[in-house]
């Protein structure tokens, strides 16, 4: 399992309810329920997903997180989960608003594109940056709203949603985001975490 | 009509109070198991029919000689596989293969029922069925399972019976009959009481068979049952054992010929009146009514894991109305799965070989049975 998913296991008390939305192939999923005894329910858009989700047993509904999550009742989740699929909604704002309604708390990660690598790849080839967070020509990318953890930290500021926890991710280790060390972080962080609240 | 033989039938002794008033008592249900119970009991898979199903669900049907209706979801290593469970599945009452319905006689005149019979609902159906757990001493069912008007049973059972299924898979069905389902339910009966041998519904004892009327009935429905695509795909303008066009009315199309035929063998099965009995009850079926407008409040009261399952080319029962399904468990924060199977194959998806669909079916319980025996 992927070192993100660990940090956000690690954010999660045992025996809670999560939703993980845009779950995936349902890896994080089955690691909550196994070990934490997690009531988990995921909410995934591919088919294939949905049916590899299904085989591994996790309790999974078919669907689109901008339509979707209108049906979850207000704080019905101790915590929601969004790994890096903020930044390819049409609206991430409506997004990151829904998952505050449903969840009483958040957990986001947004791959940063105020990493250096991002940056030089842009200063000297001069095209978009293809990176291992983010795989995809320009074209063919589901990315459409990409941000840097400074923007989004800045975002959940003006969005007045307090933050409980700031991780930065770099391939192996984990640390704080202050606001001391927040342009440091931004520079060399592949991943933000975000555990938030409203 | 059928051959009473190899049907099994039980008698329900005590009274059901039907939702149109009347109480019935000792009437039959006819049924048919799959697999064995096991010591526990609690491998038990109560499956239910559509409208022109009937109890056998899987290996050969002994009164038409064909395969059961779900023979390629049902048997030894199958998504419902019964070397695991227990399979259970009976008639409908209306039905006409064994249960009471209107084709058998009225035990206070000796008269077959005909339209006497009174209309009964899915409530009723589902009610009626009920006594079968008693039968087999089975407490609590591991599954409840069923398509079209099989899934609006399974959606009423679970309503009725909240603690009595552990799991429940509803599939292209709907919690409220549409207009357009209704609309195409009326144009069926009307095809069978508009054939001068329905004799009000006393063809019996006329000596006649409104066999016209319900092939016409079968044979809309039918295209109901598939997908604009599949029909191209499978029939295109084919013609039917002809060079050319024939200048006349005859079967010159495949289609035509294929409905000729869908519409001739379902009269030698099924009973006309029933077919009116039947429809009727999946047009009263109104789940979201019964709740006073909030379907969420049918489920409140079940811990039972839900998993809905409908078909993008299902124009009959849509993805939206399975949908709907969904929402009202979801805004109660019940435990509902949901996917959508890609199917060019229609409303019948169900019945046929998609494996998406069986092989979500089938890891969805066996997953479910495991977890089940782990909390044990």
């Amino acid at each position: 399992m992927k070192n993100e998913f660990k940090v956000i296991s690690d954010l999660i008390e045992d025996n809670k309810k999560v939703l993980d939305v845009g779950c995936a192939d349902g890896t994080l999923m089955q690691f909550l329920k196994e070990h934490k005894n997690i009531n988990v329910r995921g909410l995934e858009i591919s088919k294939e997903k949905v049916q590899e989700c299904i085989a591994k047993g996790l309790t999974v509904i078919e669907g689109n997180a901008e339509k979707d999550l209108k049906q979850f009742p207000d704080k019905s989740f101790d915590y929601v989960v969004l790994s890096q699929t903020l930044q390819a909604f049409l609206s991430p704002e409506i997004v990151l608003d829904e998952l505050l309604r449903v969840g009483k708390k958040a957990i986001v990660t947004i791959p940063n594109f105020g990493n250096w690598q991002v940056r030089l790849h842009l200063l000297f080839k001069g095209t978009m940056p293809i990176t291992k967070s983010l795989p995809e020509q320009w074209h063919s990318t589901p990315n459409l709203h990409m941000c840097t953890i400074k923007d989004f930290v800045n975002f959940i500021k003006f969005k007045e949603i307090k933050m409980i926890k700031t991780l930065a991710l770099n391939s192996n280790n984990t640390s704080n985001i202050t606001n001391s060390n927040l342009g440091t972080k931004n520079l060399f962080a592949d991943l933000g975490i975000f555990l938030i609240e409203k | 009509m059928n051959t009473k033989k190899n049907i099994n039938t039980l008698i329900i002794k005590k009274p059901l109070k039907l939702d149109c008033g009347k109480t019935i008592n000792n009437f039959p249900i006819a049924f048919e198991t799959y697999g064995s119970l096991n010591e526990n009991k609690d491998n038990a898979i109560l499956v239910f029919h559509a409208l022109t199903g009937d109890q056998f669900v899987t290996g050969l049907n002994p009164v038409t000689k064909k395969d059961g209706w779900w023979s390629f979801a049902v048997g030894p290593d199958k998504a419902i596989d019964t070397n695991k469970y227990f399979v259970i599945c009976s008639n409908v009452i209306g039905g006409c293969m064994g249960s009471y319905g209107p084709s058998r006689k009225d035990p206070e005149t000796q008269k077959t029922f005909g339209t006497d019979f009174p209309v009964i609902t899915i409530n009723d159906m589902v009610n009626a069925q009920y006594n079968l757990l008693e039968h087999f001493g089975i407490d609590k069912l591991f599954a409840i399972t069923g398509g079209s008007m099989g899934g609006m049973q399974v959606l009423q059972f679970i309503t009725n019976f909240p603690d009595k299924a552990k799991t429940v898979i509803p599939i292209a069905t709907t919690s409220s009959h549409s207009a357009q389902n209704i609309a195409f339910n009326e144009l069926g009966r009307q095809a069978i009481t508009a054939d001068s041998d329905w004799k009000d519904g006393n063809y019996e004892a006329n000596n006649t068979n409104p066999g016209k009327g319900l092939a016409v009935a079968r044979m809309a429905a039918h295209i109901t049952y598939l997908s604009k695509k599949g029909l191209q795909e499978k029939f295109g303008r084919k013609l039917q054992e002809r060079e050319d066009l024939k200048f006349g009315f005859d079967a010159d199309f495949q289609i035509e010929s294929y409905l000729r035929y869908q519409g001739s063998v379902f009269v030698d099965r099924f009973d006309a009146n029933s077919y009116l009995y039947i429809t009727r009850a999946m047009d009263y079926f109104d789940l979201v009514k019964q709740f006073n407008g909030n379907l969420s409040d049918a489920f409140k009261n079940t811990k039972a894991k839900f998993f809905v399952i409908s078909f993008t080319s299902d124009w009959l029962y849509p993805t939206q109305e399975n949908k709907d399904i969904v929402i009202a468990l979801n805004s109660i924060g019940a435990d509902v799965g949901f996917v959508e199977i890609v199917s060019d194959k229609g409303h019948d998806s169900f019945l046929l070989d998609v494996p998406d669909f069986l092989n979500a079916l089938k890891n969805f319980l066996d997953k479910s049975y495991i977890e089940l025996k782990n909390e044990k």
